[in-house]
């Protein structure tokens, strides 16, 4: 994706690690990768054909199979189903003449489903040649298709979504979104030198954003001590987490002070590259990012000697994700980065010591990057007046679901459920989901707590790693565990049994409960074999792919019990009859 | 290198700084189940999970962790072995494993860790996924039906120029492992042999080598890696008075074999013939039940409609219900057919079949006959079962043991060569 003036740069780049960029290049030319394309890379890099078909088929914005002269992804996550998901799809088939999951026999459009692509604030959703088009409905999916059919391209016709920016601390308190000025981070470097800037970041208690939060101070003072060069820094921005955008917002209203965080990053550890790693979904967004990476370069802020500091040599390049969600996770990351399968390492080193080439490595989220250059720009003191003690400073969070004002929300840490919601005019929530798929479902008699970092065992606050999702009593819980664990059922990445198979099967057993052949001892051993996959499983992914499970059921006890029998002591279990005949019942003369 | 101390449930062990935890183990007598570990293979894969302990404190696999002077491992709470029997049941769910009908009986990693942790049954539903079994590649046969996606062929196996053969392809519950057409072709037939006996299932098979050992002479067959199968043999009960019980027997969708494997109780079957009577079993050929049964023993699961009718009057009928067999269990042979619509299965073997004649192409259907099921149903699924006896089939002892075990209170242990089967 790099233009070819910093290609140079990246000398430590082995060719294998530009194996993605070749892919992408054929599947927007070809509209798939062919074999043919497969054996010319896999003399290229010296491997053989099934390790590139490996990763081919690993990536699902990559197809094995011609996916249409326009490609449409619809999303499919939980807040495009009830947005009404179904209705868009028949619509997308009936007028491009493809169904779901393959192209029209004429190989002019291509339709297939997608999990959350960063739009949930304007669903339903969708990409069409991987540019967003938003709150589609049928008429507008039939002008959009016309369109299309006339000659028009994706490009020109596409929606570019509002930003959405709801709200920001009263008092022009608002950190992310103040206003930005190219440099004025950097300019503060020369004099904080490494030890000022780490000191910045130990006293405003920044941690990883990306929702691990794991405090950014240590992983940079950790990365800094090890001698090994070149050392890497490296912005996750595959933000997957299903309900989550507010990455998207940022690298579309502040790519600037993400970019300057990460300088900030290279110059404290002494890293000489760095990459942003931007999912697949986010395409759209890549010209933006290198435009700005441009400016950087032309008023001498990145490349040689940055800002005059003598030996501060830094680059940044961009690599683009293909659509898998394991891939935010920070050692499948640099796997992908590599250009190999994105599976997770296992944890022999962390990235800080042994990361991108096994060289040190930081790895850090769009917004901790954000919040490291708004940090150095007003410094510390001004930061920590926001927010509560021990928690201090704002977040991002985004909202979706049913409001009336879905988007971002930039709170101050110690806000309460009920505070956010009053904001964002929740409509009679009952089930809200905290941080994505993985994170932790909220019964609305719990709106008293707070959100903030100070979420130890005695305390009853909440983190939030960034995705809100409201759904009101109306909505069926077991339909959003089923859409939640039918996306861990395609995203795991394979490796481990527990996830690969424990998905599918939790999946079974959920669909148990949809067809009411379900009674309590279901729900235990739901919840117990929910908790073998929380204990075994290799990555994050599989650890908290079934967080949602076991809390609803712990949670929505009058759900549950209410829809549920009680244990079934009777010697004849329940037994869908007529189902189980239906298919020999056809051949009924 | 420096010998360390390290305790495994509270008892100090000794080994060599940085030795592998599963071979440290083993080297001081304590049993870690393990599937993906493969000694060669460094980095270890860390696939499976199978062997999932409590490492100074934290659940991780041993096959992860390395020896160092004070490494406390917690490996046979109740707990982890439930946990680490969970995983392996669950790839007895996730795949399709009939090994009654599999070359690698025998030599099979993955059937030899179901019978050490003593497995009769998975506690998931069985997933029948259709796998592909894939005939194209020169030497081999990929079986993906019985592959557990541990990965050893993948690290291990390489031509000669270090090209990978072995591949995984697509992701989530589509996971498969991939082969090189072109590279597995240039493998020489000792790599290619070599390959299939790194696979710790039938997945890989080399044609015409999968049978280079008979049945019976296997790794696995007669050895259990625990020394608690190779003694703690009880002494032959006391044959005190017992009362004379009824029992009533039936086979469903199985083939008759657990029946005919019952009979193999020889000479004994006339001591047995004295304390017990038969009502309703195809011994007696009686065809209804006459009165109310202690015992019922069902081999074989449901397959039709009339299968449901008769196990539901067995269970109302009989006081214990005991099933025996892989089909009763969870679906054995006849569920091969499980991972195929049943149009499918219909149509081609009435309607496309070339034996089918001009004109007599329909699929049998009369209100008379019963109605055959979308799929093959364990028992359990049906009614509520009591025991369970797995194999293919149950050796006669144990069937008896079981019998008399619940008839009449009588102890009972099993040999490991009692139980292993298939």
């Amino acid at each position: 994706m790099s233009t070819d003036v910093h290609q140079n740069f990246f000398v430590v780049d082995p060719e294998r690690s530009q194996l993605l960029s070749a892919l992408w290049q054929h599947q927007l030319q070809d509209r798939h990768i062919s074999r043919e394309a497969i054996k010319r890379l896999a003399e290229k890099y010296q491997l053989s054909e099934i390790e590139i078909e490996g990763v081919v088929s690993f990536y699902h914005f990559f197809h094995l199979k011609p996916a249409g002269k326009h490609t449409i992804y619809l999303n499919k996550s939980i807040t495009a189903e009830l947005k009404g998901f179904e209705r868009i799809r028949e619509t997308f088939e009936r007028e491009t003449g493809a169904r779901l999951g393959f192209t029209d026999p004429s190989g002019t459009f291509g339709l297939f489903a997608t999990p959350c692509i960063g739009l949930s604030d304007h669903e339903p959703a969708a990409l069409i040649d991987f540019y967003p088009f938003t709150n589609l409905n049928a008429l507008k999916v039939k002008d959009i298709i016309n369109k299309l059919k006339e000659g028009n391209s994706a490009a020109e016709i596409c929606d570019i979504p509002q930003e959405n920016i709801r709200y920001t601390p009263a008092n022009n308190r608002t950190i992310f979104f103040a206003p930005y000025t190219r440099g004025e981070a950097i300019a503060k470097l020369a004099t904080l030198k490494q030890d000022g800037v780490l000191e910045q970041l130990k006293r405003s208690e920044l941690s990883g954003r990306g929702g691990a939060f794991f405090p950014t101070w240590k992983k940079w003072d950790t990365c800094r001590s090890y001698a090994t060069s070149p050392k890497f820094i490296i912005c996750n921005a595959d933000e997957g987490e299903p309900g989550t955008f507010k990455d998207r917002v940022l690298l579309s209203n502040q790519p600037g002070s993400v970019i300057e965080g990460m300088i900030a990053a290279a110059y404290t550890v002494g890293a000489s590259y760095g990459m942003i790693y931007l999912r697949g979904e986010y395409r759209w967004l890549a010209k933006k990012l290198e435009e700005e990476i441009e400016a950087f370069h032309a008023q001498g802020l990145l490349g040689k000697s940055i800002a005059g500091i003598e030996g501060f040599d830094f680059d940044i390049r961009l690599e683009l994700g293909a659509g898998a969600y394991v891939c935010g996770e920070e050692t499948a990351l640099l796997e992908s980065m590599e250009g190999k399968r994105g599976e997770p390492r296992t944890k022999w080193f962390y990235p800080v010591e042994k990361g991108y080439l096994q060289l040190p490595t930081v790895v850090n989220n769009v917004e901790t990057f954000a919040a490291v250059s708004r940090i150095l720009q007003l410094g510390a003191d001004e930061y920590l007046k926001r927010g509560i003690p021990g928690s201090p400073g704002t977040k991002l969070i985004s909202i979706s679901g049913d409001c009336e004002r879905p988007g971002i929300y930039e709170i101050e840490w110690g806000l309460t459920i009920a505070e956010l919601l009053e904001l964002c005019g929740g409509k009679d929530p009952y089930f809200i989901q905290v941080s994505g798929p993985s994170g932790e479902p909220i019964s609305i008699k719990e709106k008293f707590r707070r959100i903030s970092m100070l979420d130890l065992k005695d305390q009853k606050d909440i983190r939030c790693g960034g995705s809100f999702m409201i759904f009101n009593s109306e909505r069926d819980i077991v339909h959003i565990l089923m859409n939640f664990s039918e996306f861990f059922k395609h995203e795991s990445c394979g490796v481990c049994t527990p996830c690969r198979a424990g998905n599918f099967i939790i999946q079974r057993k959920l669909e148990r409960l949809q067809n009411g052949l379900a009674d309590m001892n279901d729900l235990k051993e739901l919840k117990s074999w929910g908790n073998l996959m929380k204990t075994t499983s290799r990555c994050g992914l599989g650890k908290t792919a079934t967080n949602s499970i076991i809390q609803s059921l712990e949670k929505f006890d009058d759900y549950f019990t209410g829809r549920f029998a009680k244990t079934d002591n009777s010697i004849i279990r329940k037994f869908n009859h007529q189902l189980a005949v239906a298919d020999y019942e056809r051949y009924k003369p | 290198m420096a010998t360390c101390s390290f305790w495994i449930d509270g008892k100090k062990y000794e080994a060599e700084e940085g030795t592998n935890l599963i071979d440290a183990a083993k080297e001081n007598g304590v049993f870690i189940p393990s599937l993906c570990y493969f000694r060669h293979i460094d980095p270890p894969l860390g696939t499976c999970r199978t062997c999932t302990c409590k490492i100074n404190g934290r659940n991780d696999p041993a096959c992860t962790a390395y020896i160092h002077e004070g490494l406390q491992v917690e490996v046979n709470t109740p707990e982890l072995v439930d946990m680490r029997k969970a995983l392996v049941e669950m790839m007895f769910s996730e795949g399709n494993h009939f090994c009654p009908a599999c070359e690698k009986s025998g030599n099979c990693n993955l059937q030899h860790m179901g019978y050490e942790l003593g497995i009769s049954v998975t506690r998931f539903p069985h997933l029948f996924k259709d796998h592909l079994i894939d005939y194209q590649p020169k030497r081999m046969i990929m079986e993906h039906n019985r592959c557990i996606k541990c990965k050893r062929c993948i690290e291990e196996v390489l031509t000669t120029d270090e090209k990978r053969v072995f591949m995984s392809l697509n992701r989530g519950n589509e996971t498969m492992i991939g082969i090189d057409y072109e590279q597995e072709a240039r493998l020489t037939d000792e790599q290619a042999v070599n390959a299939m006996n790194i696979c710790p299932t039938g997945a890989i098979i080399v044609r015409g080598k999968s049978m280079a050992k008979p049945f019976g002479e296997r790794a696995f067959d007669m050895v259990s890696a625990q020394k608690q199968f190779k003694h703690n043999i009880l002494e032959k009960p006391n044959k005190g008075n017992f009362e004379k019980k009824t029992i009533a027997t039936v086979s469903l969708a199985g083939c008759f074999g657990c029946h005919m494997s019952m009979l193999d109780i020889d000479e004994e079957i006339m001591d047995i013939a004295e304390l017990v009577s038969f009502n309703k079993s195809p011994l007696t050929d009686i065809k209804n039940f006459t009165q109310r049964c202690h015992l019922g023993i069902v081999e074989g699961g449901c397959c039709n409609t009339e299968n449901i009718e008769t196990l539901k009057k067995f269970r109302e009928m009989c006081d214990i219900l005991v099933v025996m067999g892989e089909c009763a269990v969870w679906g054995g042979l006849p569920a091969m057919r499980n991972t195929i619509p049943l149009g499918e299965c219909l149509e081609e073997a009435y309607l496309n079949c070339v034996t089918s004649e001009q004109g007599e192409n329909t699929v049998p259907y009369h209100e008379d006959l019963p109605k055959i099921l979308d799929r093959i149903y364990s028992c359990n699924e049906i009614v509520k079962v009591d025991y369970m006896i797995p194999g293919c089939p149950p050796t006669a002892t144990h069937i008896w043991k079981v019998v008399k075990s619940l008839l009449w209170g009588e102890d009972y242990s099993l040999l490991y060569s009692e139980f292993k089967y298939d």
